[in-house]
């Protein structure tokens, strides 16, 4: 397998910049998300690293070598789609080895080659079945067979669990994430579904208007967001941002929201001026009564295991996290208590985040 | 008034019976919601309402009246695909206005700039109403093409899985905005998904389906807190609720037609102090951001749970478990020994 890595490559149509300079590199044997909301630059990106698009600045280096204007049919790269374009007429020999007999392999190293992926797939006992009658899971074994039958050097998937219900999406991240490691793959996959992202990625870049917000860990995207817009993406419902009085100083330890003294991680960095944000996740809410941070609950999501409740308080809208036998009243004062080692402190006007203790390796259990 | 009703309404394709005597009626104003996976028959529900397709049995009433017969522009019905149809040549505003410029309707110019605006805003695609429709995102697509039902004020919407193409931030909004749109202007709608958030969270009752036939019917907590059957009780719940072998858990008072147990994640807790009860070994510890779930392993059994942040556990690691409310289900997978509960069909 390979090593992809991208180099400030940039693409514009016409007078629109769709990708503004992205940087990454994508490890041999790694599995790679890219995740962000429609519009981002992901698709684009991709394609380029396909070379379906060729980048108008910047290089794409397979294995170390410039592929930058190699064009697709040369780079040995699978493109995945949606899961589901099957060929009903065929049955599932004839579809996984379909990309062989394209290229014109000799019939016995179809055969062989086929017979091995769908030994890969554990789907070989359905070989000479017809797609049409397949379950919605062994139909998309048979097209990852079909991606996977020509060995490429690294697969490229576009949201290919887009068209599936979310249960079936989720077991579908497994087999894909334990397929990936059980061939040796090295994969670059989008979506905008951050579940997806979240069980499957080994890392993450998160993209925004055609720039890298930020690239890390699923743990460190959603731990430690370096830009509201993180943030703001990742988390369902996505992390709160409450508005604090005074600029904030190094060694802060405390800082102070609606006249309540909040504890939060050591600051790192002296601010003179500006508009100030704590994030927090909804599961870091709780409420205490003696809390002197107060607010008012104006709603009520019940979710079954837990439910999600919406706070109006003086600085800002919070969403909590609560278990569903907790009793909520609409229109109640609560007092709220914000897990302390858990805040982000934002600048507001940049959308950064300030340095702080939480970036010292906070690990959760 | 029931502004919608199927009345034992079955269709079926060729060998495949897609809906299977189905009876559901929806109320004026309410917010009904089908839940089931693919090809449970859902889809097929909808069209039949619709009038894209005649049932085999049964009939549709929308109104009061019956319908069966008429064909889709005779029921004052709106219709939200999956797929947004968008015309590719006209703007977002001409594009909003054109349910309204129907020959049919005769709505003068001025209302139907009044509705497109109203709607715009409603969904906040106010600014893009000079563009060409090809010229927006997948989202803004979307959204126009809730518009388009929106403008109109039929009887009934009936939305196929509107949201399921867009962003998990961009659902996440517009199902608030669309509940809160139904609320405020009192709108009928029935909902398809198979996106159990998008069920308890917008539906002022769930409808399960399962392979053409309509499980159990409810508010989103009674299907949660009191599912009828192993199947609905699975279809809820996240992390999905655990299905033991009675046996496993060693629990005298269930009732002896009982052979599946039924535990949701917060009924269990787990500790690594020697507890009396079932122990189970620690598989491994999920991160997924806003939850951690343990995988354990119960005799040959796996089991999930949420973990507590602040309990550090490892692979390996023996574990005792004690749960509460346990839900029983029989041989069949129907629910029992719950005293006094009847599942509605």
């Amino acid at each position: 397998m390979a090593q992809i890595r991208l180099e400030n490559v940039a693409k514009t149509f016409g007078s629109f910049s769709a990708v503004k300079g992205v940087t990454f590199t994508v490890d041999h044997g790694s599995f790679f998300v890219i995740l962000g909301p429609s519009g981002c630059g992901k698709t684009t990106t991709l394609r380029m690293t396909a070379g379906l698009e060729l980048p108008t600045s910047g290089r794409i280096l397979l294995d170390g070598e410039d592929v930058s204007a190699t064009p697709a049919s040369a780079r040995d790269i699978a493109f995945v789609f949606q899961l589901f374009a099957l060929y009903p007429h065929m049955n599932v020999r004839q579809n996984i080895g379909f990309p062989l007999k394209c290229q014109n392999y000799p019939r016995a190293q179809i055969k062989s080659s086929v017979e091995e992926t769908a030994r890969l797939l554990r789907i070989d006992h359905l070989l000479e079945r017809r797609v049409g009658g397949l379950s919605g899971g062994d139909r998309q074994r048979v097209a990852l067979g079909r991606a996977i039958v020509r060995r490429p050097k690294a697969f490229l998937m576009d949201e290919p669990l887009g068209a599936l219900d979310s249960e079936f999406r989720r077991l579908m991240c497994g087999e894909l994430r334990e397929l990936h490691d059980r061939i040796d793959a090295t994969t670059v996959y989008i979506t905008h579904d951050q579940l997806e992202a979240m069980a499957m990625a080994d890392r993450i870049a998160v993209m925004n208007q055609g720039r890298i917000e930020q690239l890390g860990t699923p743990q460190e995207i959603y731990d430690r967001p370096r830009t509201m817009f993180v943030a703001d993406f990742i988390g369902a419902p996505p992390m709160s941002f409450l508005g604090v009085q005074a600029a904030p100083r190094r060694g802060d330890r405390s800082i102070r929201i609606d006249g309540a003294q909040i504890e939060m991680p050591e600051v790192f960095e002296d601010r003179a001026e500006g508009r100030f944000a704590v994030g927090v996740r909804p599961e870091n809410v709780s409420f205490a009564d003696a809390s002197p941070l107060r607010g008012r609950v104006i709603g009520a999501e019940y979710l079954g295991t837990t439910q999600i409740v919406t706070i109006d308080t003086a600085s800002g809208r919070l969403k909590a996290r609560l278990p569903s036998a907790e009793v909520v009243r609409v229109g109640e004062a609560v007092g709220l208590a914000l897990r302390p080692d858990r805040l982000s402190l934002f600048d507001e006007i940049s959308g950064q985040v300030l340095q702080s203790a939480l970036d010292d390796g906070a690990r959760r259990g | 008034m029931a502004e919608v009703a199927l009345i034992e309404a079955s269709k079926s394709y060729g060998p495949v019976e897609a809906v299977r005597g189905l009876s559901l009626s929806v109320s004026d104003g309410e917010f009904v919601v089908l839940l089931g996976p693919t090809g449970a028959g859902k889809t097929t529900t909808l069209r039949l309402i619709a009038g894209l397709e005649r049932p085999d049995q049964g009939n549709v009433a929308i109104q009061g009246r019956i319908v069966t017969q008429q064909v889709p522009a005779e029921r004052d019905v709106a219709f939200v695909f999956q797929q947004y149809s968008l015309y590719p040549h006209l703007t977002v505003y001409d594009n909003l206005a054109f349910p309204l410029r129907s020959p049919a309707r005769r709505v003068d110019e001025a209302t139907i700039r009044r509705r497109v605006q109203q709607v715009s805003e409603l969904l906040h695609i106010e600014q893009k109403l000079a563009n060409r429709a090809t010229a927006l995102s997948g989202g803004e697509m979307q959204r126009v093409a809730i518009g388009r039902a929106l403008v109109r004020e039929p009887a009934v919407y009936l939305m196929d899985e509107p949201l399921s193409s867009l962003d998990a931030k961009l659902r996440a909004e517009l199902r608030l905005e669309l509940k809160r749109i139904q609320r405020e202007f009192g709108t009928t709608i029935l909902y398809v998904t198979h996106d159990q958030v998008e069920a308890m969270t917008m539906a002022d009752r769930i409808g399960v389906m399962n392979e053409g036939a309509l499980i159990q019917v409810g508010t989103p907590r009674q299907i949660y807190e009191q599912p009828n059957s192993a199947y609905v009780a699975g279809r809820l719940g996240m992390p999905a609720i655990n299905l033991i072998p009675a046996g496993l858990l060693g629990i005298d008072a269930a009732p002896s037609q009982a052979r599946t147990v039924g535990l949701r994640t917060e009924h269990i807790r787990i500790s690594l102090a020697d507890r009396p009860g079932p122990r189970a070994e620690v598989q491994w510890v999920e991160h997924l951001g806003d939850q951690n779930h343990v995988h354990l392993k119960l005799a040959a059994h796996s089991l999930v749970t949420l973990a507590d942040p602040a309990q550090q556990l490892h692979a390996g690691d023996q574990v005792s478990i004690e749960f509460a409310e346990p839900l029983y289900f029989d041989e069949a997978g129907k629910r029992v020994g719950a005293d006094g509960f009847r599942g509605q069909p």
